[in-house]
């Protein structure tokens, strides 16, 4: 009995700890916002392997998960003869919940494991003490342009998998399930409200940062060697995948709970 | 004058520095030498901050490596790291001039690239290399450029870590000689770590060894084959029985 009580304490002292360490991580990060010099060409670099690059994932995600909506909506409003709410349904989900979350999520896959493993080869190989002896300072180099790129580039991707997310509703709408098309496009239009819009666009910045800076935090405490890089990897895709999620809930109670 | 003064420093139950006391003289070129795991890197980074000692003292001409400014005490500084540690994203021009494309020190882009060539020459690479990346090159040659980008800000201070680890023994020599030329070219004080005998004797003014921890012998590299000390002598000649466990 006393050895699962000394586990449930280890567990919980562990998971304080690492909440420490993340936030003294982040706030090395952002003490360098204010702080020159800035690193611009980094952080222009960062925009486009974090959000120009992520377009055609994110937008074949969206596309996809709008056209599977339309068809759920669909099925399930016709058991109450309400699949006329298809197109306004389609749209609010995709805004405020699925565009969001499924993009953080195909980010987290994509950027979170490629910062963590680029920064931990950067540090197994010694290059982020080259660094430091070439006078720069690591956390400004390489942490500050990936987080703030993060959190500007996953807002943008989220507007345009809205917005393609909306558009495979749409094509299965009126393709597949016989809706007018003026009318689904007014009914998406007139349902739709910013504060919707808006609360997706503060859920995609909050997770670009998450993304970015379990990222750049697992890569900077890699182990050693390939197993050290690939334990890095694997830490920073799970944790910014599980903090996404957490951290949409909490949004979604500030924006939304009554 | 760089001085370590009873510096120790443990990574969890391993005491790997156990109080090491050494100094460099202005314009000399001091090779620390030790069996593999006994400190000799630990000791280097303590220098440079990058690892923080658990006690002692570390100055570089009188000034305290944990008090002065960073930036500009690193500037001071030139380092050659084992395996190259090049950055592997950018081209050979842009890591030779790092230094020179950005902080304090920033020149021109046109200047600095002209710069990284001369460097690039100087230490035997033709200018073709200069748009190559990292990885198309040789480790000889990611040696060189490691060398080229060491003394690219023309620092007070050179250290090579391992310099001639994984080479043949030709390009050994090259690095060798080119790192004992660029010193005494420059002026320029030298700490190298090394376990590569060859390399002490080309490189060195002084030597000093390091074992569990602290420094076991220090002197002048003549001194060396004829010091007595036994631990010194088992371990230029590379001799297996001695007070040095072969097993650690």
């Amino acid at each position: 009995m006393t050895k699962v009580f000394a586990t449930i304490g280890q567990t919980v002292l562990a998971l304080i700890a690492s909440i420490g360490r993340v936030s003294i991580f982040i706030g090395q990060t952002l003490r360098h916002l204010v702080a020159p010099p800035f690193y611009i060409r980094e952080f222009t670099t960062q925009l486009v392997q974090i959000g120009w690059l992520s377009l055609p994932v994110v937008g074949l995600t969206a596309f996809f998960t709008g056209s599977a909506l339309a068809l759920q909506i669909y099925a399930g409003g016709a058991r109450f003869n309400a699949e006329a709410v298809v197109p306004s349904i389609v749209a609010i989900g995709m805004v405020r919940e699925l565009g969001p979350v499924l993009g953080g999520l195909m980010v987290a896959a994509r950027v979170a494991s490629s910062i963590a493993a680029e920064i931990g080869t950067m540090k197994v190989t010694e290059q982020i003490d080259a660094l430091v002896t070439l006078s720069t300072n690591p956390m400004k180099y390489l942490t500050l342009p990936r987080v703030l790129a993060a959190t500007l580039a996953v807002p943008c991707l989220v507007a345009v998998g809205d917005a393609i997310g909306i558009l495979g509703g749409y094509l299965v709408g009126v393709n597949r399930l016989d809706f007018n098309a003026a009318a689904y496009l007014i009914n998406t239009v007139n349902f739709l409200e910013a504060g919707d819009v808006l609360s997706g666009l503060v859920k995609g910045a909050a997770f670009g940062f998450i993304v970015a800076t379990m990222g750049c935090y697992a890569g900077m405490n890699s182990g050693r060697g390939a197993q050290g890089v690939g334990r890095a990897t694997k830490s920073a895709v799970v944790s910014s995948s599980v903090l996404i999620l957490a951290a949409n809930y909490i949004l979604t109670e500030v924006f939304f709970s009554a | 004058m760089i001085t370590l003064e009873n510096v120790h420093k443990s990574f969890g139950s391993n005491a790997v520095l156990r109080g090491v006391n050494l100094s460099i003289p202005r314009g000399k070129s001091l090779v620390i030498i030790g069996g593999s795991g006994t400190g000799k890197s630990v000791a280097l980074k303590c220098v440079l901050g990058l690892i923080r000692p658990d006690s002692g003292k570390i100055t570089v001409d009188g000034q305290d490596v944990r008090t002065a400014e960073r930036e500009a005490f690193l500037a001071r500084f030139g380092m050659l790291f084992q395996g190259g540690a090049l950055f592997d994203s950018m081209p050979v021009w842009q890591n030779v001039a790092f230094r020179l494309l950005r902080g304090s020190l920033k020149r021109p882009k046109s200047e600095a690239r002209d710069i990284a060539i001369e460097k690039l020459r100087r230490v035997g690479l033709k200018p073709d290399v200069a748009d190559k990346f990292p990885g198309e090159l040789s480790g000889g040659m990611q040696k060189r450029v490691g060398l080229a980008r060491a003394i690219a800000a023309e620092p007070e201070i050179i250290f090579f870590d391992e310099p001639t680890t994984g080479l043949d023994p030709i390009m050994s020599g090259v690095i060798n000689d080119l790192i004992r030329e660029i010193v005494v070219e420059m002026g320029a004080t030298a700490m190298t770590i090394t376990h590569d005998m060859t390399s002490v004797r080309a490189i060195a003014d002084d030597v000093a060894m390091l074992h569990e921890g602290v420094i076991k012998w220090t002197g002048p590299v003549a001194d060396m084959d004829t010091s007595g000390d036994p631990y010194l002598d088992q371990f230029i000649h590379g001799r297996a029985t001695g007070p040095i466990e072969a097993v650690r």
